[in-house]
């Protein structure tokens, strides 16, 4: 029983009619990873911030509990799907195109969409240009039609490396840019924020508006990939 | 500038002007990244006034308004060992009080 004793601290009977809930109290004994909660970590500074302030609007009677939960719904109900209609809408109809360029808070009301106090900057891609975006300092991100960053946009590695090295970044994405392209690397860090759109891979002659944004994708939005045809 | 109280003052440069961003390192919430002051760029575009987020952000009004340009900068200028093609190039947003002319 040495071996036994070792492993779970005591000696003791396995056998019998409480085994199995036995085996279970003690499962922490054994090897067995589980997954963190969310709340296994102590709150930072500025998350117990915001639940003090939250507490005390609220408390106060400023806003209400549901409408910070509607407003936290709105914001997730913003998603790339938005940012794909209008690049949809770019690659289909020249005109609208050139609006959007001109000025990209007009041409996605046209959508219902609206920046807020940011004015929507629009690049696209071209066969001599490639443009891709990037917040250095922090990660502005053209939440209105593209939703909420990823992971890897706000990662202090994405941040750093894609100014200095944007085209192994890009490799890095599957995405490989000839000698003979320019790069074009744009640091959103002001007031401004950047919607790509992106080349209209070829195959895509004679589709509807609906099957273009199918294949328009956020990370290409972004501009660290192409859309393609697959 | 709205109602009039300051005359909205006219930017000090225009699309193609050769600016450089000042080399200083001043305390606080800057908008300017590192790697770019003391650089050469040219104007790209002029984006409008804007509220001064270095201001703002302290709680103050963030007036008055700043210009904002979109400053290019060649790859080659801002890193000395840049693996790229020579033609690449970062755009960075710079608030007027950032930039100088450069001969």
């Amino acid at each position: 029983m040495a071996d036994e004793e070792e492993k779970h601290g005591h000696n003791h009977d396995h056998k019998g009619i409480d085994a199995d809930a036995h085996a279970l109290e003690h499962i922490h004994d054994h090897d067995r990873q589980f997954q963190a909660d969310i709340e296994d970590n102590e709150p930072e500074h500025y998350e117990l911030m915001t639940y003090a302030i939250k507490e005390l609007l609220v408390e106060k009677g400023h806003l209400s509990v549901d409408e910070i939960r509607r407003a936290q719904e709105k914001l997730d109900s913003w998603q790339p799907s938005r940012g794909a209609k209008i690049v949809a809408r770019a690659w289909f109809d020249p005109d609208y195109k050139q609006r959007l360029l001109k000025d990209g808070n007009e041409a996605m009301s046209d959508f219902g969409v609206d920046a807020g106090g940011a004015k929507l900057t629009v690049l696209e891609n071209t066969e001599d240009v490639h443009n891709v975006v990037v917040c250095t300092l922090c990660s502005c991100y053209p939440r209105s039609v593209l939703g909420l960053p990823p992971d890897w946009y706000r990662s202090k590695s994405y941040r750093a490396r894609v100014v200095i090295e944007p085209r192994e970044v890009l490799k890095e994405f599957g995405t490989d840019i000839d000698d003979e392209v320019t790069v074009r690397v744009h640091d959103s860090l002001a007031d401004l924020r950047y919607l790509v759109i992106p080349k209209r891979p070829k195959g895509t002659e004679g589709w509807s508006e609906d099957k273009l944004a199918s294949i328009v994708t956020r990370d290409s939005m972004v501009g660290v990939v192409n859309p393609s045809v697959s | 500038m709205l109602f009039g109280v300051e005359v909205a003052m006219k930017q000090r440069f225009q699309k193609g002007d050769m600016v450089s961003v000042l080399n200083t390192h001043p305390p606080g919430h800057r908008r300017t990244p590192y790697y770019c002051r003391g650089k050469l760029g040219e104007i790209e575009r002029v984006c409008g006034e804007y509220k001064n987020p270095e201001e703002l952000a302290y709680g103050f009004s963030g007036e008055p308004f700043k210009w904002l340009y979109r400053v290019r900068f060649n790859q080659a200028e801002l890193w000395d060992h840049y693996s790229g093609s020579k033609g690449d190039t970062i755009d960075i947003d710079i608030y007027e009080h950032w930039l100088e002319a450069a001969t």
